[in-house]
């Protein structure tokens, strides 16, 4: 079972890989993007992990409702309100339970999911965050280590991948041939998770 | 409290752009003008971007119990707003994200707040600038 104290300590993971990869986020995101995706992120994540410290909410739901709140109102990029969004509806989806399943969570991230397509407008494929959120949805029905992985290849396979969606899809063909820096920062995400159970399982 | 003009919330990556864009729809509205604009321009560091705090308290600012149009510029800030709008309690209960061009459709929400317009009004006046051709 899943607590709070487990979401908590899967945002200060976050949040701490996020920070060690800031520069890469940012870098590949100066190849078609703004190059701010790793510090908006940096700065997020900083204000999640402080606000958690602080308020330390006492179900799963409450924690990530509180993060993709904090996310909104600090990130200051396109990113803020996706996974702001993300967090909040798949918090939501959580209800107040003290506990959650890992098949709870991966029911509530397919919610969470789906109301990031809604508020963004994109689909599979649009080389996007989706890329790798999609996937890792459907593996985490398996197991942590699955939904790692999907995500990992989903965010490699978006180098392929014409944008259609933010301000990448300006570039049209000559957005091809580079990794979108969404999709990595939720692949990111999705391995801090994974990371979080198996430290809590060891 | 009687209910006065709609409310616009300008909101751009740029400050500069979302306080000159508030500048030319208020004096292009005319001499009379009522409606209160507020921009809320740039990210939550003072650069380009977009912040959720500025967009809020903009909201509050211009909100008079006739509703507040909101206008965007693209990308975060489109999306921002949505994310307020849904996550309720953010913005005034009847603040509403106009899709308009940004600079045509400021001027002509402004210019139909100040005339008296309901929100209604205003959202119709600013998403018709999309229908104005220039060649």
């Amino acid at each position: 079972m899943l607590d709070a104290r487990f979401f908590h300590r899967w945002m200060t993971a976050a949040a701490a890989a996020v920070d060690r990869e800031a520069g890469r986020l940012t870098e590949l995101d100066a190849a078609i993007g703004d190059a701010d995706h790793g510090s908006n992120l940096q700065r997020g994540f900083t204000a999640v992990a402080a606000v958690l410290e602080q308020d330390a909410p006492d179900t799963p739901g409450a924690v990530l409702t509180l993060a993709g709140r904090r996310l909104i109102s600090t990130v200051g990029g396109a990113s803020g309100p996706l996974y702001g969004t993300l967090l909040r509806r798949t918090g939501k989806a959580l209800g107040d339970a003290a506990e959650v399943t890992p098949a709870q969570l991966a029911e509530a991230l397919d919610a969470g999911v789906a109301a990031v397509a809604q508020l963004g407008g994109a689909k599979a494929g649009d080389k996007t965050m989706l890329d790798a959120l999609l996937p890792a949805a459907e593996a985490l029905r398996e197991s942590f280590a699955a939904a790692r992985a999907a995500a990992r290849q989903g965010a490699l396979d978006t180098v392929g991948l014409l944008a259609r969606k933010g301000r990448a899809s300006y570039l049209g063909e000559r957005s091809i041939g580079h990794q979108d820096p969404g999709a990595t920062s939720s692949a990111l995400l999705v391995a801090t998770l994974a990371e979080t159970a198996a430290g809590e399982a060891s | 409290m009687s209910r006065g003009p709609v409310g616009v919330v300008l909101v751009s990556h740029s400050a500069a752009v979302a306080l000159s864009v508030a500048d030319l729809a208020r004096g292009l509205a005319g001499g009379g003008a009522a409606a209160e604009v507020a921009a809320a321009g740039g990210g939550p560091d003072g650069g380009l971007g977009t912040s959720a705090e500025l967009i809020a308290e903009a909201a509050r600012t211009v909100d008079r119990g006739a509703g507040v149009a909101v206008l965007a510029d693209l990308g975060s800030a489109v999306l921002t707003v949505k994310a307020l709008l849904e996550e309720g309690g953010e913005l005034p209960e009847d603040a509403r994200l106009v899709d308009a061009p940004f600079v045509e459709g400021a001027i002509a929400a402004v210019v139909t707040a100040s005339s008296g317009g309901d929100l209604d009004a205003v959202e119709a006046a600013a998403s018709e600038a999309y229908a104005y051709r220039k060649v």
